[in-house]
C-alpha cells in the first residue's frame, strides 16, 4: 500500500485516547462480531468500518473502543468468525499491548448445534460444545455428542 | 457429594462398569432387596418404549421402591406444551430418581443438568441408551465369563445403530477386543468409530455378507435394518434379505458364540435360530432387570 493510501486510511478512522482496536476482523463478519462482544449496550465512543484493503483478508474490519478493555475470554468468543483478528490495547495513544484470538476450549452460546433433532434447537437452552479440532473447526455438542463441522457453522 | 447420573457410557469408567456388572450378578442371585423402601422414583417416558419401560419398573419395584409417572407425552403435561425443563424441574421436587425417554438427542443431559435428583437415561433419540450397553456387557460376561479378548461380530445397521456405538466404546476398555463390522454400504460402521478403534490400536474387520468368517465369533450382535433409514426404497430392497441370520449359518460357529440383539427383531434373525443354545437374546432382555437394579443401586449408593 503506498504511504498517501496509508495516511487516508488512518485519517478514515480517527485514534483513540484509551481503550481498544480490534483488526483483521473479516468484513463479512463485523456486526456478528459487535453481537457476539454485545456491543451495543457500550456507552462509550465505538468507531467501525468494514471493506478496508488488508492483504491478509482481501478486505477487513476495524473496530476501535474507546475505554472498553476485554478479558481473554471474552474477546476470544469472537475467534469462531474472526480467526486472525488482533488487539490493540491502547493507552495515551500508545499501542501498549497487543493480543492475537485464540480458539477457547469450550464455546458456550454463540454457535448453532447443526444437528436438528439436538434438544438446544427445540427448546431455549444455550449452546455448549467442546472444542475437539481448532483448524478446522470441530465442536461437540455437549448435549447430543454430535460434532459441528467448521462448514456447517451458523452463529446463533 | 456431587450427584450421580448415567446419562452417556463413557460418563463410567472401566472400574464402573464392573461395579455394576458385580451388583447385578447379587441381583440375579437375590433379586428382591427392599433397598429402595420408601423412596419414590420417576419413570417420564416423552415417547413409547414398552420393554426398557417395563424392564426399569420392574426392576424399581424388586427393589421395594415406587413409581410415578407417564408412558407417553400424549398423556402429560409435555401435550399442553410444557418444556423438558418445566417437568424436570418440577418432578425433581417429588421424587428420588428420575428414569427418563425422550425423542431428542441430548434431552436427558440436558435434563441431568435441571433436576436435583439423578437421572439415568432410557434413550434420548439416537443418541444413547447406556442401560442397554451395559446389559449387553453384563451378557457378554454370563456368557464368556471374561469381557477381555472377546471377538465381537456387529451386524446389520452400524450407522444410525446407537446400541452397537456404545457397545464399542465400552468393550474397548477391555482388553484386546477384536470387532468384525458386517453391513450394506449405506449403513456401515461411521469412520469416527473406525478412527477411534485406529487410536487405541484396536483390531477391526470390515465384511459386506455374512459368510463363514462369523466362525471365528464370541458374540453375533444383530441388528435391525429399518426401512426408513434408507433415501432410496430400492436400495433397502437389495440388503434387506443379504443381513439375515438363519440357523444353517451357525452350524460350524464357535460352541461358545452367542447371539445377542437389542429387540425388538424384525425378520433380521429366523425364528429358526430361537431354538439353538447360542441364541441368546431372550435372555439378554431378562438381564435387563438386574443391571437396572444394580445401576439404581450405584447412582444412589444403596450398597
Amino acid at each position: 500500500m503506498p504511504d498517501s493510501l496509508k495516511k487516508k486510511l488512518k485519517l478514515k478512522v480517527s485514534a483513540i485516547n484509551n481503550g481498544t482496536v480490534i483488526d483483521h476482523i473479516p468484513s463479512e463478519n463485523l456486526f456478528k462480531v459487535i453481537s457476539i462482544l454485545g456491543l451495543q449496550k457500550v456507552k462509550s465512543q465505538i468507531t467501525f468500518g468494514a471493506n478496508f484493503e488488508s492483504e491478509k483478508l482481501g478486505s477487513k474490519a476495524i473496530i476501535k473502543l474507546s475505554d472498553v478493555f476485554f478479558e481473554a475470554d471474552e474477546i476470544n468468543k469472537i475467534s469462531l468468525i474472526a480467526r486472525n483478528a488482533n488487539l490493540n490495547i491502547i493507552r495515551d495513544y500508545e499501542v501498549v499491548e497487543k493480543r492475537v484470538v485464540v480458539v477457547p476450549d469450550e464455546v458456550i452460546g454463540i454457535v448453532k448445534c447443526f444437528n436438528p433433532k439436538c434438544i438446544t434447537n427445540n427448546e431455549e437452552i444455550t449452546t455448549h460444545f467442546h472444542v475437539i479440532s481448532k483448524n478446522p473447526l470441530d465442536l461437540k455438542c455437549k448435549y447430543c455428542e454430535k460434532i459441528t463441522h467448521e462448514d456447517q457453522m451458523v452463529i446463533k | 457429594m456431587k450427584k450421580r447420573d448415567l446419562i452417556s457410557i463413557t460418563d463410567y469408567s472401566k472400574e464402573d462398569y464392573l461395579r455394576i456388572l458385580e451388583l447385578a450378578a447379587d441381583f440375579e442371585k437375590n433379586p428382591n432387596q427392599r433397598l429402595l423402601e420408601g423412596k419414590v422414583a420417576a419413570s417420564l417416558f416423552f415417547e413409547p418404549s414398552t420393554r426398557t419401560r417395563l424392564s426399569f419398573e420392574t426392576a424399581i419395584n424388586r427393589l421395594g421402591g415406587r413409581i410415578i409417572g407417564f408412558s407417553d407425552a400424549g398423556s402429560s403435561s409435555v401435550s399442553k406444551g410444557e418444556t423438558l425443563h418445566d417437568t424436570t424441574r418440577m418432578v425433581s421436587n417429588y421424587v428420588d430418581l428420575i428414569v427418563m425417554r425422550h425423542p431428542l438427542e441430548g434431552s436427558a443431559r440436558y435434563a441431568a443438568e435441571v433436576a436435583d435428583v439423578p437421572v439415568i437415561n432410557a434413550g434420548d433419540g439416537a443418541n444413547q441408551h447406556p442401560t442397554q450397553t451395559l446389559l449387553d456387557m453384563y451378557s457378554i460376561l454370563k456368557t464368556q465369563g471374561t469381557l477381555d479378548n472377546i471377538n465381537i461380530f456387529m451386524i446389520g445397521d452400524l450407522k444410525y445403530g446407537r446400541t452397537v456405538h456404545s457397545l464399542l466404546m465400552a468393550m474397548s476398555e477391555f482388553e484386546n477386543p477384536v470387532f468384525n463390522f458386517i453391513a450394506p454400504d449405506e449403513l456401515s460402521m461411521p469412520e469416527e468409530y473406525k478412527l477411534f478403534l485406529k487410536e487405541k490400536g484396536i483390531r477391526y474387520f470390515e465384511h459386506s455378507e455374512i459368510n463363514d468368517n462369523i466362525n471365528h465369533a464370541d458374540i453375533i450382535y444383530m441388528t435391525r435394518v429399518q426401512k426408513e433409514r434408507f433415501m432410496d426404497p430400492i436400495e433397502y430392497e437389495k440388503v434387506k434379505n443379504v443381513y439375515i441370520l438363519r440357523n444353517s449359518m451357525l452350524q460350524n460357529t464357535k460352541p461358545n458364540v452367542r447371539i445377542l440383539h437389542p429387540l425388538p427383531r424384525i425378520n433380521e434373525i429366523h425364528t429358526d435360530v430361537d431354538s439353538n443354545e447360542k441364541a441368546y437374546y431372550f435372555e439378554q432382555a431378562r438381564n435387563g432387570v438386574f443391571v437396572r437394579q444394580a445401576i439404581i443401586a450405584h447412582i444412589l449408593n444403596l450398597k
